[in-house]
């Protein structure tokens, strides 16, 4: 099982991506309501795989990005956003993430997006 | 504000609400309203914009609605703290949408979520807004658009 951190300021979506989320390969660690409470939430959780909102109050996504590769660089981050520009896409993915889905997503699109971005770890 | 802009809002619409267990949504057209009295449902969320546009976008929803679009999404917790997340989601995601079209310099703001009437939303007065009315089930909603170029 990989551990699976959670980061949305929206309480729907961070229980939608908990229901979702492929019960046999992830155990959800951890839910933060934004980028500060995640970087904390890192530290205890040891998450290695990590959902993560781009516009939240405190600190936004793109910044926690980065703090978080900063102190654990393999950690796998998918950036789960509505913001739909490809420039922001890039940005993220320049900062550390490993994948991009847009919002509105279904389950299967989360569990696609997730499945690719775990890729070639053993579990 | 050009057709292909309100566009850009409806196909957010379709968008989200295909994104629900009840994909059924038609989008009404659009008109233009004085921003003295604003469109408001029971709840609202608000998104402010800056950049070359500069404004508010806002979701407005009677509290029957976003309970059943709770409900459409797997959610079974219909408490007033869902009602308003749900709203400001919305809101968030339909503008946020938007910046496939207009790039990363439209810049929106995490929503503002309101309850009641529509005396909190502060609209320009010498701007008026175009309003996208929405059927989803049996219910009416609004997305409602006050942008001006910078």
């Amino acid at each position: 099982m990989l551990k699976l951190m959670i980061v949305d300021d929206s309480n729907i979506i961070r229980r939608k991506i908990e229901r979702s989320a492929d019960a046999a390969r992830f155990d959800v660690v951890g839910m933060a309501r934004n980028g500060a409470e995640a970087v904390a939430m890192l530290k205890r959780t040891d998450a290695e795989v990590v959902t993560m909102d781009l516009t939240m109050p405190e600190m936004d996504g793109i910044e926690c990005v980065e703090r978080i590769t900063a102190i654990k660089p393999e950690t796998r981050i998918l950036v789960v956003s509505a913001l739909s520009d490809v420039e922001t896409g890039i940005l993220a993915l320049e900062k550390g993430a490993r994948g991009f889905l847009c919002k509105p997503f279904s389950s299967e699109q989360l569990n696609d997006a997730l499945g690719e971005l775990v890729e070639g770890i053993d579990v | 504000m050009s057709e292909d802009t309100l566009k850009i809002f409806i196909n957010g619409v379709l968008n989200y609400f295909q994104h629900t267990s009840d994909k059924d949504v038609k989008v009404g057209a659009p008109y233009l309203v004085e921003n003295r009295d604003p469109t408001c449902f029971d709840y609202t969320g608000i998104i402010g914009v800056s950049g070359p546009y500069k404004g508010t976008v806002y979701f407005t929803a009677p509290k029957i609605l976003l309970t059943h679009l709770l409900l459409s999404l797997g959610e079974q917790d219909t408490s007033n703290e869902n009602i308003m997340d749900i709203v400001g989601e919305v809101a968030n995601t339909i503008s946020g949408n938007a910046r496939s079209e207009f790039g990363q310099e439209f810049m929106i703001s995490v929503p503002v979520m309101i309850e009641g009437d529509g005396s909190k939303i502060q609209l320009p007065e010498q701007l008026r807004s175009y309003v996208i009315p929405i059927y989803w089930k049996a219910y009416s909603a609004a997305v409602v658009i006050c942008l001006e170029n910078v």
